[in-house]
């Protein structure tokens, strides 16, 4: 992914901003420039909203084969996380035991590099889950 | 104007190796090793986590803690020896993951250990010289050691954040001073991997001389003695040295208590003094005064005298985890996924 590309969904990146449609609420991770339900009567309606960074753990699948990105966390988990505000958003579980993970585990959102794949590139950054402290 | 501490945030990785597990690759006592050093395990970071991630973390938990608005930060000061990038300041991601950007100014610091508490300072010449409102100092690192090398054993990774203003301070910073001198008792050059170090040049004309020196010069500057401090945190590279420098200035075991965390997390650098004085925060009761030395290599000590205010009563402590919650719910590793975790394995 280029850098321009990586730099833009920053503010979805570092602090999970979204959209809330001002016209009938729903909250939209990532943004979205227009609500796919109330398609022209949110024009221009469409907020930042920023997601709360507790959620807990919908599905999950454990991840053998990974990209160069992550060689040195796999085997690791990638989950569905509804949010505290009610949306999915897919990310990568890390600090926990594999055979510890479960459907209903409550998880929090932290800054991770997501990959550095080379040590003359940018380094991304981006959300990744843990498990919640107790 | 009284100028101090607003709030206040830490973070250890959660992963951890012993000394003996470490030892037993190289057919070493590490266990001895680990004794003489008095450090039972330290923390590793994940192979995701750099200075970066760990300040965010610290930055995060300290701004949940207070209701200050990320607009009115005025400035954002990363002390570390372990930046990610050799060009490109950690401190504007750490600033852009706690919303405190645009208006603002940012710069990463290096000074061995003593980067964090430098920011400190500094936060506190421009919150009392009325050009910022608030101002971030924080103190992170994820320090490598040689494999083999003695630092191997206690170089470990953790950070923690301050934020330094001079309205609802939970901690009065009554007076900062420094001692610094040409000493090259550690060092790495621009692109070597690991650090290199004097040995035995490390303790007394290094530490000991520092440390010491500032110290009663504080001690003079206040007019004070060991014995009007409930608290006293000092750079920890090991566990024995601080131990023994406190003892040498007249303080005894309990005043160095909660700011004494080698001995669980190994030597965290940047991140040590800051996260010493953060457990400190953590158990610290109106009108307790803490006595603070870093150390940073090169060589140079930063001193205060800070005295905690009853606004902490107030403060919201537990809208984030505390030091102690930091240090359980670990998870172990054995060396071969240390070694992978920190890199320390060559792929063709
Ligand atoms: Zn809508």
């Amino acid at each position: 992914m280029s850098v321009a590309r990586h730099w833009r969904e920053t503010p979805g990146r570092y602090n999970l901003v979204g959209t809330k449609c001002g016209n009938c609420g729903r909250i939209y991770f990532p943004r979205r420039s227009i609500c796919p339900e109330c398609r022209r009567a949110s024009f221009g309606k469409m907020e930042q909203y920023m997601l709360k960074d507790h959620g807990t753990v919908f599905t999950y699948s454990v991840v053998h084969e990974a990209s160069a990105d992550n060689n040195n966390l796999k085997p690791y988990a990638i989950a569905m996380i509804r949010m505290d505000d009610g949306v999915l958003v897919t990310g990568q579980l890390v600090d926990v035991d594999l055979d510890k993970v479960e459907i209903g585990m409550p998880v929090r959102a932290v800054l991770r590099k997501l990959g550095d794949e080379s040590h003359i590139a940018t380094i991304n950054y981006g959300y990744k889950f843990v498990p919640k402290d107790k | 104007m009284d100028v101090g501490i607003v709030s206040y945030g830490a973070y250890v990785p959660r992963y951890r190796i012993t000394p003996a597990e470490i030892g037993k690759t190289w057919g070493i006592d590490g266990e001895a090793m680990g004794k003489g050093l008095l450090i039972h395990m330290k923390s590793v970071p994940s192979p995701d986590e750099d200075v970066i991630t760990i300040a965010t973390e610290a930055a995060r938990n300290m701004m949940s803690r207070c209701n200050v608005d990320p607009k009115h930060i005025g400035a954002v000061y990363v002390g570390s020896e372990s930046h990610p990038y050799a060009v490109k300041p950690s401190g504007t991601v750490v600033a852009e993951a706690i919303r405190a950007t645009p208006e603002m100014t940012a710069a990463d610091l290096e000074f061995a250990c003593k980067a964090g508490t430098a920011g400190i300072q500094m936060c506190m010449g421009l919150v009392g010289s009325k050009m910022i409102r608030y101002g971030i100092a924080i103190g992170a690192d994820t320090s490598q050691g040689a494999p083999g090398d003695a630092l191997e054993y206690s170089a470990s990774a953790g950070g923690a954040a301050y934020l330094i203003g001079s309205e609802k301070i939970i901690a009065k910073i009554n007076k900062t001073l420094s001692y610094t001198t040409d000493t090259p008792d550690f060092w790495r050059r621009e692109g070597a991997p690991y650090p290199q170090h004097g040995g035995r040049f490390t303790g007394e004309p290094a530490y000991f001389k520092h440390i010491g020196s500032a110290a009663k010069r504080l001690f003079d500057a206040m007019g004070s003695r060991p014995e009007d401090y409930q608290h006293a945190v000092f750079h920890q590279p090991n566990g024995k040295f601080p131990t023994r420098m406190a003892k040498e200035l007249g303080f005894n075991d309990q005043q160095i208590k909660f700011g004494l965390l080698t001995p669980f997390i190994g030597n965290t650098y940047s991140g040590a003094v800051p996260l010493g004085l953060a457990n400190v925060l953590d158990n610290a009761r109106p009108g307790e005064r803490i006595f603070v030395v870093a150390y940073g290599s090169g060589a140079g000590s930063d001193a205060f005298d800070i005295t905690v205010t009853d606004e902490i009563e107030k403060y919201n402590r537990q809208a984030a985890p505390t030091v102690a919650d930091r240090l359980k719910d670990t998870l172990q590793l054995d060396y071969g996924r240390y070694a992978k975790f920190k890199g320390k394995i060559m792929m063709g």
